[in-house]
């Protein structure tokens, strides 16, 4: 067995993602690294695990080396249990039937309120983001949501300049007010931590590190102040089996010393 | 058997059917099945003033506003696709003037065109609750008269016209699709005028024997035009890959040149060309056919 290269911070950020899908649920994950994560989860710990995209994709079982660039695109539809129209795709989800909602974050801030529109003022933008596309409807629908992203002070903001996918808003009275009662924001992953949410204030609060990250590290790279839970916790590092299948999923070169699989990954 | 109507068309007959101010909506998602060759006809005829409608809008977003062929866009996601990063273009049209574009969420865009598709003015959704999209847009906060449940309602969008990019179709506008259908059925029994272009235009009798594949029917269809690689430089499912290649090409003149870059692309892609035909030459038949190869890979 080769010796497996550490573990980059997108990869740390991507496997402690993927901890969190349990075995037999369904999750929507948007593209990048909340995709990766529920493929690595099926692939590792949860193989009945169902994956839905944006495109209509249900049930998907991409191909290593060809992860899709959009989740609307022929690599996501691969080995798909049920191609469905976008409409519907989101509906099962308006209707309750996805477990998870896992989306990447372009700003946040400590109410877990997420910003893909605009930097600065939306009637004279310093910065014109993509957009929502779907992850307003999956943190408005989906039952449990998770949120990942790189850990920068540009990203940690005090207050989003503009909320295009509602967390907490200004706490758990205001969501209920704004009618956003089928789901909860629950967790934030990051490359230098886990992030949970306070039940009375729906403010983020710090739960675990990344291995050898510090709490200090952590608050200097959020630009609010981060309630920290009572005992935090160190997650444990990506194990050689985890990020070898990472690796195998993002570049499709399987490790020669590896056991042969299938060619198609869950 | 008395024979159907025959909708068959050239791409520039299609064209006409588009009029300056227009709100038209094009087909597929984001670099999927999008009805390229009917979009880059409709720049080449000069339309202007459109309002564009996509759920997810690549590229052909900065080509319509470069060239004034649209004034506003509706979507809920403008890019290229996530490994190109920000549209540049884009960016500097919206931050000049935020009233050009007006963002959905991707559900809330698409009950939209499900409401016109029922003939209904307006759908509940629980989408857009909470967020400041809620106040940017038409949408309006309602509350179920049955359950009091706080909800929000969305307009109905018809479009004047859709232009949606299928696998086959015959000559009376009986479609099939093979793989995802995207938001194009809602999308065609909204719109009031549909333009259909297809890998193949083929006998009804081949519609007919998988009738339950045909997911636009024809009475909705008002014109049919035969285009082969019509979503190309963007995939068709099963049969090309998109043209990654292509992109970063597009890319490359865009950070380079800004608008002028996009205009430049539109001169070399679009305009000199002369026609789609034209600018698939310009591709080469090896890269369609390697495109292709790819496709069938994934798919076959």
């Amino acid at each position: 067995m080769t010796a497996t290269a550490p573990p980059t911070p997108v990869e740390l950020m991507t496997v402690a993602g993927s901890r969190l899908l349990r075995d037999g649920r369904v999750v929507f994950a948007g593209v990048g690294a909340p995709l990766e994560a529920s493929v690595l989860a099926k692939r590792l710990h949860a193989p009945a695990l169902t994956i839905v995209l944006e495109g209509g994709s249900i049930g998907p079982r991409m191909l290593p080396g060809m992860l899709p660039v959009s989740t609307n695109e022929m690599r996501a539809a691969h080995d798909a249990s049920m191609l469905t129209s976008i409409n519907d795709l989101f509906l099962y989800g308006q209707r309750g039937h996805y477990d998870y909602g896992f989306i990447g974050a372009g700003q946040l801030d400590r109410f877990g309120n997420v910003n893909t529109s605009y930097i600065g003022d939306p009637d004279d933008p310093k910065v014109r983001l993509p957009g929502s596309g779907g992850a307003n409807d999956i943190v408005s629908s989906c039952r449990e949501i998770f949120i990942m992203t790189r850990h920068e002070p540009r990203r940690f903001v005090e207050r989003v300049d503009f909320v295009t996918s509602p967390g907490y808003l200004s706490g758990p009275e205001a969501r209920r007010t704004a009618g956003l009662v089928r789901s909860r924001p629950v967790a934030v992953v990051t490359d230098l931590a886990l992030l949970g949410f306070d039940e009375e204030t729906g403010r983020l609060r710090l739960d675990a590190l990344q291995p050898g990250v510090r709490e200090e590290q952590v608050r200097a790279n959020t630009g609010f102040e981060l309630l920290v839970s009572e005992t935090i916790g160190e997650l444990p590092p990506p194990t050689d089996q985890e990020l070898s299948e990472l690796r195998w999923l993002r570049d499709g070169n399987r490790d020669t010393s590896q056991t042969r699989e299938v060619t198609s990954a869950p | 058997m008395t024979s159907a109507a025959d909708k068959r068309v050239t791409l520039a007959d299609a064209a006409a059917l588009v009029r300056d101010g227009d709100t038209v909506v094009a087909g597929g998602c984001c670099y999927s099945r999008t009805p390229w060759a009917m979009l880059t006809e409709l720049l080449r005829a000069g339309r202007r003033d459109l309002t564009l409608c996509r759920n997810l809008m690549s590229y052909e977003a900065e080509l319509f506003l470069t060239t004034g062929a649209a004034r506003k866009l509706i979507a809920s996601w403008v890019g290229i696709g996530l490994r190109w990063g920000i549209p540049k273009v884009f960016r500097e049209y919206v931050e000049r003037d935020p009233q050009i574009y007006e963002e959905w969420s991707h559900l809330s865009f698409g009950m939209r065109l499900m409401a016109a598709s029922m003939g209904m003015p307006f759908l509940p959704t629980a989408s857009l609750l909470g967020s400041d999209l809620l106040e940017r847009t038409p949408a309006q906060h309602i509350r179920c008269p049955f359950t009091d449940e706080l909800l929000v309602a969305v307009p109905a969008l018809v479009p004047d016209v859709a232009v949606i990019h299928v696998h086959r179709v015959d000559a009376e506008g009986n479609a099939q699709v093979e793989g995802p259908v995207y938001m194009d059925v809602e999308y065609a029994r909204a719109a009031t005028t549909v333009i259909v272009t297809a890998e193949e235009v083929v006998p009804s009798e081949t519609i007919v024997r998988h009738a339950d594949r045909t997911v636009i029917p024809g009475f909705v269809v008002d014109a049919v035009v035969e285009v082969p690689f019509g979503a190309y430089p963007h995939e068709c499912h099963g049969r090309y890959e998109a043209d990654f290649a292509h992109f970063d090409t597009y890319t490359e003149m865009v950070n380079g040149g800004g608008v002028d870059g996009v205009q430049a692309y539109v001169r070399e892609y679009v305009e000199e060309p002369g026609s789609f035909a034209g600018f698939l030459d310009l591709i080469g038949a090896s890269a369609l056919l390697e495109q292709r190869r790819r496709a069938l890979e994934l798919v076959g």
